[in-house]
């Protein structure tokens, strides 16, 4: 069972991982269309990196934008949701072990307690994000059951890896939990909308070619996110 | 029925259509027309298909329904945060499921679409600021637009508006004489106060060609005087055009895209026949967004640039009175508080904020910012095409609130407001609520204040 669900399954889930998301970033990119868009994206070139650049890097930034900075409560819950969903899994000790093991490469480790840490803030702010989604007429008015399910994907591995990593009891179990919890969110990824893992990147990077080139970036001094 | 005779998917291109429609009083029997209008629904599908690329398909798609656009839309802070007027409901509702249903929707839908694109939004963009992703909500609805007007689902004003355009290559019912006349008068009329002013027409290679709104020259002729006055104090070499003189576009707010094209071709014809340096436009946020900002790209520009340099009225104040073109008497600075409408058009689309704050600061001694202003500041209320449109009187309204209680916050007198919307918007705002201020264009404001150089003062008797 464990070989398997390490095995073969792990490869074709990596497999859908990375190809779904080239073909999602080749169909976003070649979807584009400077007339329909109205958005010059070959020419004008320096301006339309550095409209990209920007809107990317201020929106990375906890607090570096107007609207982090408004709403500093949904900020900090969201990036120690992001944060810990994006570094937990790369930089945790239990996985590098099974890299050596497996490739003979490993990198980088988290500290046990740090681990521990984010995979809590993760749990604890997708908890809030339920919440909000309950609490908020705003926010409830545009939930359906799916964002809850893509949610429940999303943090059942981390919740099944925490409790596989207390070793409380059934270890067994939560470990098989967590695999396949994993590797089902790792299949999703490019499936659904949890592909905004690489369109993130895209769609702010062409509305920041949009700002940067067309509506004012070669003429103001850049928009103030 | 399927067509109206009024309401229907044909544009309109000739006298007798428009003169249909504009005696159809408030187009009553139009909205009648519309409720048994059929909705075509392979041309909508198609459509999709053909239009609906990667860009807005991702923002669709990706939206994480985390609903921080909500605050960023005016129209849902003024309507008591009615969760309907959240910007990702409103676009989900309309083009998402057009998009999901692959255009199998029915008359009622398309109604409620339409309803949504020009009465709960108004294009201002704002939402695309404020969500993480970058989903632009107001491009998506101007996509809306375009789809609503090719199934006939348009506000009868807009459906007239884009029907201008098409007939007379202006937004009202100018023509090429009485544009023409209309200089001439206005220079006959300064003959007096201002020796040797002229409205130069047709000149070639000038340093700057005068773009205007159609309505100045039908209803405020004074602001083509205004402007002449001023490029005669600061000695300009200016120019207008017989033809392609006009360069708004009702048919952006419309969602006519191919009214759209001929509109700016006939001004991009005239730059090209004129060659003037520059192009400077009047004091107009969508005729900017129009002709400046989106006309390259109907026009088929690869580099999105207009054929010449282009610039709104505000960037030529500014660097009149920055290269001392244009002095102000400093005695004649605004002393009451003053505070300035940023227009989306040419402030959060156009990146002329600073521009704006450079021209304030040689003429007002007590300016105060709006809050939130510059590129986060909120629509006027009347942007999109909202002011003219009958049907959604109510709604534009409601929406003033917002901006009556802005600028109450500043406390300011007067508003400076260089943008046709948001001038007509406040004038509104003040006729609804009477809260006791003055709202100006740059061009009056600058003359009340600006020095005359001695040898164009007219000789004394």
């Amino acid at each position: 069972m464990y070989q398997f669900l390490t095995g073969p399954l792990l490869w074709l889930s990596f497999l859908i991982f990375f190809i779904g998301l080239i073909v999602r970033v080749v169909w976003y990119v070649r979807g584009l269309n400077w007339q329909m868009d109205r958005v010059p994206y070959t020419k004008h070139v320096s301006h339309g990196v550095k409209g990209a650049l920007r809107s990317i890097f201020f929106w990375l930034l906890p607090f570096g934008t107007r609207r982090w900075k408004t709403r500093p409560a949904m900020t900090i819950l969201f990036f120690v949701f992001h944060i810990g969903i994006v570094i937990t899994p790369i930089f945790l000790l239990a996985h590098n072990i099974i890299l050596r093991e497996r490739w003979g490469i490993s990198w980088a480790t988290l500290p046990g307690p740090v681990a521990d840490i984010l995979t809590i803030g993760v749990l604890v702010s997708a908890l809030f994000l339920v919440l909000r989604r309950v609490a908020f007429s705003e926010v409830r008015i545009l939930t359906s059951a799916y964002d809850y399910l893509l949610l429940a994907i999303t943090v059942a591995p981390f919740f099944t890896g925490f409790l596989a990593s207390l070793k409380v009891a059934d270890y067994p179990f939560w470990l098989y939990a967590h695999i396949i919890s994993a590797e089902i969110m790792l299949i999703a990824i490019p499936l659904t909308k949890l592909s905004h893992i690489v369109l993130f990147f895209m769609s702010r990077g062409q509305l920041g070619m949009d700002y940067g080139i067309k509506r004012g970036g070669m003429k103001g001094r850049g928009l103030a996110w | 029925m399927p067509e109206g005779s009024l309401c229907n998917k044909t544009p309109v291109d000739t006298m007798e259509q428009l003169q249909a429609l504009l005696s159809d009083r408030r187009g009553v029997t139009y909205y009648q027309e519309m409720d048994q209008l059929d909705v075509n629904k392979e041309a909508l599908a198609t459509a999709i298909q053909n239009t609906c690329k990667s860009r807005i398909r991702t923002w669709l798609e990706i939206c994480a329904h985390c609903g921080l656009c909500a605050d960023a839309c005016p129209y849902y802070l003024v309507n008591d945060k009615d969760p309907k007027q959240v910007p990702a409901y409103k676009i989900q509702s309309t083009l998402g499921e057009i998009v999901k249903r692959k255009g199998e929707v029915d008359n009622d839908f398309m109604q409620y679409v339409m309803d949504t694109a020009w009465s709960k939004c108004t294009c201002c963009n704002r939402c695309g600021m404020y969500c993480p992703f970058g989903i632009d909500m107001g491009v998506m609805f101007g996509y809306v637009r375009g789809l609503c007007f090719a199934q006939g689902f348009v506000p009868w004003e807009l459906k007239i508006g884009s029907g201008m355009h098409r007939i007379f290559r202006a937004q009202m019912d100018v023509t090429q004489e009485d544009w023409i006349e209309t200089c001439k008068w206005m220079e006959e009329e300064q003959e007096d106060d201002w020796p040797g002013l002229k409205i130069p027409i047709d000149v070639e290679n000038a340093d700057l060609l005068y773009t205007v709104n159609a309505r100045e020259v039908k209803h405020y002729p004074e602001d083509l005087a205004e402007a002449a006055i001023l490029f005669h104090i600061a000695g300009e070499n200016w120019t207008v055009a017989s033809e392609g003189w006009e360069a708004t576009s009702l048919s952006m707010f419309a969602g006519d895209w191919a009214a759209c094209k001929m509109q700016v071709e006939t001004v991009y014809d005239s730059m090209k026949r004129l060659k003037p340096k520059r192009m400077i436009t009047t004091e107009c946020g969508h005729l900017y967004r129009a002709t400046v900002l989106e006309g390259p790209y109907w026009a088929g520009y690869e580099s999105g640039q207009p054929p010449v340099e282009c610039i709104h009225y505000v960037e030529w104040v500014a660097e009149a009175l920055r290269t001392g073109k244009l002095k102000i008497d400093p005695a004649k600075k605004i002393k009451e508080p003053v505070t300035y409408q940023d227009s989306c058009n040419y402030i959060r689309n156009g990146g002329l904020g600073d521009i704006a704050r450079e021209i304030i600061s040689y003429v007002a001694e007590d300016f105060r910012e709006m809050s939130p202003c510059r590129e986060h500041n909120f629509c006027c209320g009347g942007g999109g095409g909202l002011n003219g449109i009958g049907r959604y009187r109510p709604q534009r309204d409601k929406g003033l609130e917002i901006k009556r209680d802005q600028i109450l916050a500043t406390e300011a007198k007067i508003v400076i407001a260089p943008c046709h919307n948001c001038w007509d918007a406040i004038r509104d705002l003040e006729e609804v609520f009477h809260i006791d201020i003055s709202w100006t264009f740059l061009k009056p404001l600058l003359l009340s204040m600006v020095e005359v150089p001695e040898h164009l003062k007219p000789a004394e008797d």
